[in-house]
């Protein structure tokens, strides 16, 4: 039998192995899908600094099988909107978008939200319709979109343009998909309230299929500066992206094509690299042979001299807006945040934040409660594979009196240009040894904190335990030695009760 | 604190008994009333303030004062219960009630005053009679083991509803009760002039059976085993206002031995407390010798005899008569032990027969000879 080739397109890549991007199965994909539209969503409003407000709404359209059911899913935000220009390949091609500079993003290949697309249409074969406007102009497009998957082609069935009125701005994106919302429920609902805690400065509307309303009002408007895009690191680059570097680059020699495309790289440090790969400063970078190429590209890794990239790439969320984040959706008796400082992994800048939540509305769930963001998404999935995870098993909590049947819920915050997640479903971060320290060293601070907040609670417990013996017994001395004594008045205490008190006060 | 040597009648003991309570409850009063923490001081119960004090010849509290401060939290709690002990024994005291360590736990819960368990409860009891210098039944709080006894002696009745009324100790063959409405009886008149002590109820029966308080002319006590306090306080009573030889009878062995010798010179736990020994009462047998001598039946010494033989050898009170010594010697020569019924081999009568006139004659005994 012959064998035969035929090319496959990225839309037909991912439609035959869509369990690489998470939708394994249908309680799982309409998880998915959610998710990924939401944070398309944020994005879009934090890429302008706008607080976002986002509505989600899941309706029930009809039985599919046994156990799954077809939902419309429409999500609706305040966003930057797309340039009508834009919008079809934006939703209808795979691996088409903006997120292939460098900056810190919550998505890693814009590929999810499309793909939410591609299996809405594969499981429906209904089209999506996506309306948005830059609130630039008095213009609201909508488009009617499907998939040519063979082809990675977006289909357009209509286009419409209506009046902006009101000069409304940010997409809407409907799309219908075959899912089961009764198991996904659960996890979903724990999507939103961590979303919530980790954009504290977003509104979120939920409704869900039977009509329920979740609402997570916004506890502040201050957002997170949004980070800046910066080329990449040399420590980062392989073969592949120098080739095209070298491709688009109008520098006609090294010493100013690594200046110009390279984080960190200044006249200085541009010469002392080139001494040390013994390449001539003037030469082309286009006539770089393929070996030349090879070579280069493994100097930069080997050279130890390149400055650390630095953080302006990420946006972390700070510890204010952490500190509100928590406080909004956990509301705990006592709370420490902090921030580490930027550090590094292969060439990729990355910065924990991390908080402990002690008592108040954090439950008592007789092991500590973990939420773990990357780059503002909650990780929901894994949760023992994950770095953090491993960290805090691997502590000794008894150094910092706390027991695990505390109520203690522990926040990790890690931020990067590039997660180190072990799979591409964003479900747990890899345990690397750089990682590692950085989130043992915020744990240590954060617990030390507490550690202290909780000897202070023990003295005060001591004490309140100590002045509610004396009130106790000290009448009732006075009582019986009056009796004993064949006295009618019972001795004033008074004074003696309010001696231990101002001890007491005075110790704490 | 306040040691009394008391050779009053019974209502003058009661007197002073009330007036100490009351003396403890106005100290407590003025201290508070000053606005002052109170502090209630009292001899340290711990073992190396505990001696034996060959004068008196029983173990006493030493020097070593211990304090009880309500500024101190964890002094507060058992101040609070002592103070509620003294006034609970002072109500049983002046209402003439009696009551028992296990009521006592209980009473305190009708005060909320609530006793983690009994040992607490009684533990503040035993405070009190340090602080005071009474033994509990002088606070009338029995415990729960009786004793009895039988012979000629007429008591009169000090308890409620029995005032002036007498008993003679003959009436009753099973013999009658050491409790409280006895021990607060006075003495009324006897013909007895002497006192035997016997370690265990069957033998004590058989001699009121054998008619030994008429042909010994004695006042037969049954101790059930070691000696109740206000038994032994009784026994002494008997000595000091009747002057009457007092005579132990136990199980040849070190246990009944050691059971003679707290009648003789008190226990370590009631060091804090005088009057409860009877320093010339006599343990007349049997003796390890006597084993020997009259060829008896026995058991050989197990390992804990053993060990308990070494330990009474070195022990304070045994020091002041060879006989003690030279008993304990013999028991580790023969390493044989034999119960008082033991004599039966030679009849149910020989024991009051032979062996106890033998015995109360004999001039050689542990607790007269210095």
């Amino acid at each position: 039998m012959a064998q035969t080739f035929e090319e496959i397109s990225a839309s037909d890549f991912f439609y035959r192995n869509r369990d690489i991007a998470g939708f394994t199965n249908p309680s799982r994909a309409i998880f998915v899908a959610i998710r990924e539209i939401v944070e398309n969503s944020l994005d879009a409003a934090e890429s302008r600094k706008i607080p976002p407000d986002i509505f989600v709404r899941l309706s029930f359209e009809a039985e599919a099988t046994a156990e799954t059911q077809v939902y419309r899913l429409h999500v609706e935000d305040n966003g930057c909107g797309i340039p009508p220009r834009f919008i079809p390949s934006a939703f209808g091609q795979i691996l088409y978008g903006s997120k292939y500079k460098l900056k810190q993003t919550r998505g890693t290949f814009g590929l999810g939200g499309k793909m939410s697309l591609l299996y809405g249409q594969v499981t429906t074969h209904q089209a999506a319709v996506i309306t948005s406007s830059t609130g630039d102009t008095n213009k609201i497009y909508q488009f009617k979109l499907m998939i040519d998957i063979q082809r990675n082609r977006p289909i357009i069935i209509d286009r419409k343009v209506l009046i902006n009125k009101d000069g409304w701005r940010g997409t809407i994106v409907e799309f219908s998909l075959e899912g089961d919302y009764l198991r996904a429920m659960p996890k979903i609902l724990e999507y939103f309230k961590q979303t919530a805690m980790v954009n504290p400065y977003a509104n979120l509307t939920f409704v869900d299929p039977k009509g329920r309303l979740y609402k997570f009002i916004r506890g502040t408007t201050d957002m997170p500066e949004p980070p800046k895009e910066t080329n990449p690191h040399p420590y980062g680059v392989d073969v592949e992206l120098l080739q095209r570097l070298i491709a688009v680059t109008d520098c006609n020699n090294m010493q100013d094509f690594l200046r110009r495309h390279f984080h960190r790289v200044g006249e200085i440090t541009a010469q002392k690299f080139l001494e040390f790969s013994q390449l001539s400063p003037t030469k082309n970078p286009k006539k770089l042979s393929h070996e030349e190429i090879v070579k280069l590209s493994q100097n930069l890794k080997r050279y130890k001299d390149f400055l650390p990239p630095d953080a302006s790439c990420l946006s972390p969320l700070g510890e204010d807006l952490l500190r509100a984040g928590i406080t909004k959706e956990l509301n705990p008796e006592y709370l420490v945040v902090h921030q580490r400082k930027p550090s590094t992994y292969s060439g990729h800048p990355f910065i924990v934040e991390m908080g402990i939540a002690y008592g108040g509305g954090v439950p008592k769930a007789g092991t500590f409660v973990l939420y773990r963001f990357a780059n503002r998404i909650p990780l929901l999935y894994d949760e023992a594979s994950d770095v953090s995870f491993r960290v805090i098993s691997g502590m000794n909590w008894r150094r910092y009196k706390v027991q695990p049947d505390m109520p203690i819920a522990i926040v990790v915050h890690i931020c990067s240009t590039k997660v180190p997640y072990k799979t591409v479903g964003k479900e747990f971060i890899a345990d690397r040894a750089e990682v590692r320290r950085e989130v043992a060293n915020a744990l240590r601070e954060v617990a030390r904190q507490l550690g202290h907040f909780l000897s202070r609670q023990e003295h005060v417990d001591r004490e309140k335990k100590r002045i509610s013996i004396f009130s106790k017994y000290l009448p009732r001395i006075a009582q019986f030695s009056a009796m004993l004594a064949g006295k009618e008045r019972v001795p004033d205490i008074e004074k003696l009760l309010k001696s231990v008190q101002k001890y007491g006060a005075e110790e704490e | 604190m306040a040691q009394k040597k008391s050779k009053s009648t019974i209502v003058e003991r009661q007197k002073e008994v009330v007036n100490g309570l009351k003396k403890l409850g106005t100290d407590i009063y003025n201290q508070l009333d000053k606005g002052v923490f109170p502090t209630i001081d009292m001899p340290s119960r711990s073992t190396e303030n505990i001696a034996y004090d060959p004068v008196t010849r029983q173990y006493i509290l030493g020097e070593r004062m211990v304090s009880r401060s309500a500024r101190n939290i964890r002094h507060v709690k058992p101040f609070t219960q002592l103070a509620w002990a003294a006034m609970f024994s002072n109500e049983l005291t002046t209402k003439k009630k009696t009551s028992t360590l296990r009521d006592v736990y209980y009473s305190a819960q009708a005060y909320e005053m609530t006793f983690t368990d009994q040992q607490e409860s009684n533990n503040i009891i035993t405070d009190l009679e340090t602080v005071t210098g009474f033994s509990r039944e002088d606070f009338h709080i029995f415990p729960e083991e009786r004793s009895a006894i039988f012979g000629d002696l007429t008591i009169g009745y000090t308890v409620p509803g029995y005032e002036g009324k007498q008993l003679n100790l003959t009436s009753h063959p099973d013999g009658v009760l050491i409790g409280p409405a006895l021990t607060s009886s006075e003495f009324v008149s006897t013909k007895a002039d002497k006192v035997i002590a016997i370690e265990k109820g069957a033998l004590f029966t058989r001699f009121i059976e054998e008619n030994v308080h008429n042909k010994h002319n004695a006042l037969l006590i049954s101790c059930g085993g070691q000696a109740p306090r206000q038994t032994r306080s009784f026994i002494r009573r008997l000595k000091e206002e009747l002057n009457l030889p007092v005579y132990i009878l136990t199980d040849g062995d070190p246990w009944g031995m050691h059971i003679a010798q707290v009648i003789i010179s008190g226990s370590a736990n009631a060091a804090h407390l005088r009057d409860l020994n009877t320093p010339d009462a006599v343990w007349s047998g049997v003796w390890a010798s006597d084993i020997v001598e009259y060829k008896l039946p026995t058991d050989p010494l197990d390992d804990v005899d053993i060990k308990r033989l070494y330990e009474l050898a070195k022990d304070p009170r045994y020091q002041n008569d060879p006989l003690w010594q030279r008993e304990i010697k013999m028991f580790l020569k023969i390493k044989k032990k034999a119960e008082q019924e033991a004599f039966s081999r030679y009849g149910l009568t020989y024991i009051v027969d032979e062996y106890l006139p033998t015995k109360l004659e004999a001039k050689e005994s542990p607790g007269k000879t210095k």
